[in-house]
């Protein structure tokens, strides 16, 4: 096994610090909200997760694209990588906002279009790798991967777009507010300052991760190739 | 001396007659389909007590669940019959576009699910007293409706018969991609049941006609590399 290249060992540091500092901005120097007090904290986190779970399910569609054009199991180690990584970034989305839920809206759960497409769009991750699971051949298990990534890529859009219909509470931060909507707030400066440097600091632990995913699924591979080598 | 390839359209239509000849002759997979059906309609009404105000609002809601679980039966077993028997090879080595496959399994999966809908909404009609179902716009979103479940749902299914798990599988990943359809056809229909302005259901059906369109492109681009050797 290779050893880890400096700049990854040094991508390993720099995670564990932004990550740690990104934790003081959020709990210690950004000020209280004035109406939801301390639990409106959860919102600096709950943003940077969603923002590279989604950017993951994105990435994980356009590489399946280029693996079904270029078919080199390269961008499809990239797929998985960006998919398993986006799943829990993206379940870690769901459980703080429920956190931040029960005292702001006074419940865990509501079917709100964010909640029901983010459920569906997890629901759809999952089942990727329940596909996957089912297929021994891994040049047919990157084609068929590749396929559901770009089928759930276009469908969880439309879900948000379908469900809209029905009516929304989950409020807007950034952007316009809708009338309806219940708990929403403007940043201060400084709330932005931890907003936008929580963001940084997930992007960078994302690199982190599906870096050391994209290792892993190479190990992997020679694994598989010695394990055919012996049978031989 | 050239062989003569078949139009891209003669092709299509020549698996899809295939495909309900052998089935109108043994009838097993729309039987199965329609006592489903039938099934599911009946665990709804002891499930949900459907009376007469309860049916005012979850109508389109009971239908499509009923037609989403008996689609899936269909495709399943549509699938699972050219693969046993390799019917999918011999249909590969055919000298004709993979897309012409796709397509005449689409249209002979959406027969199948017109054939059951066609059935199934007279005799809910009958047994409910809800002829506020025989609408053409009704009839317009359960067409469009089956066409974006059927068009990914092929696909899908010939993913999932090659996998180990097959009939488990494909539930599963074609209910949360076809959530749009599914609601949007609910929102429409039931729009049009309840007597709704024509703007209310305006927005769904375009939703629909979205699907449709992108899903059915989608598919026909990508059923390439599902059947592939």
């Amino acid at each position: 096994m290779q050893a880890r290249p400096v700049f990854l060992k040094i991508l390993d540091y720099l995670s564990i610090i932004v990550l740690g500092v990104s934790t003081y901005l959020a709990l210690v120097f950004a000020p209280t909200e004035a109406v939801m007090g301390d639990v409106q904290r959860v919102f600096y986190f709950h943003i940077g997760t969603a923002w590279v779970g989604l950017m993951g399910f994105v990435i994980a569609a356009v590489s399946g694209i280029i693996y079904l054009v270029t078919k080199d199991m390269k961008w499809d180690r990239f797929e998985v990588a960006a998919v398993e990584v986006s799943t829990v970034f993206f379940f870690i989305t769901i459980a703080l906002g429920s956190i931040w839920a029960r005292p702001a809206w006074n419940t865990w759960w509501t079917w709100d279009p964010r909640l029901t497409t983010a459920a569906v769009t997890e629901l759809i991750y999952i089942a990727y790798f329940m596909l996957r699971a089912g297929l021994e051949d891994p040049e047919k298990r990157a084609r068929f991967g590749a396929v559901y990534t770009l089928l759930g890529g276009i469908s969880a859009p439309i879900t948000f777009m379908v469900i809209r219909l029905f009516r929304t509470i989950h409020p807007v931060v950034i952007g316009s507010q809708s009338a309806e909507a219940q708990g929403g707030f403007s940043m201060t400066s400084d709330m932005k300052v931890a907003f936008f440097f929580a963001l940084f600091a997930f992007t960078i632990i994302f690199i982190d991760m599906i870096w050391h995913r994209i290792r892993l699924g190479n190990l992997q591979d020679n694994v598989e190739q010695l394990k055919l080598k012996v049978t031989m | 001396m050239k062989q003569p390839t078949p139009s891209f359209l003669k092709a299509t239509l020549a698996i899809a007659s295939k495909d309900l000849a052998a089935e109108f002759r043994s009838r097993e997979l729309l039987s199965a389909m329609l006592v489903f059906s039938m099934l599911v309609i009946l665990i709804f009404n002891f499930a949900l007590e459907l009376d007469v105000k309860v049916r005012q609002s979850v109508t389109a809601g009971v239908l499509w669940t009923t037609f989403a679980f008996a689609g899936t039966l269909g495709l399943n077993r549509s699938m699972a019959v050219e693969k046993d028997r390799g019917c999918m090879d011999g249909l590969l080595l055919a000298p004709v576009d993979r897309a012409a496959i796709f397509f005449g399994k689409a249209i002979s999966n959406l027969t199948f699910m017109l054939v059951v809908e066609a059935i199934v909404i007279p005799l809910y009609a009958l047994l409910y007293n809800e002829t506020r179902i025989f609408q053409l716009e009704f009839l317009g979103v359960l067409l469009l409706g089956s066409i974006g479940y059927i068009s990914v749902g092929t696909l899908l299914s010939t993913m999932t018969v090659q996998t180990r798990t097959r009939d488990v599988l494909l539930p599963i990943l074609l209910f949360p991609v076809a959530v749009p359809v599914l609601l949007a056809s609910v929102k429409a229909s039931g729009g049009i049941i309840t007597g709704a302005e024509f703007a209310e259901i305006l927005t769904p059906l375009n939703l629909l006609i979205v699907y449709d369109v992108i899903f059915l492109a989608v598919s026909y681009m990508v059923f390439d590399a599902v059947v592939e050797e």
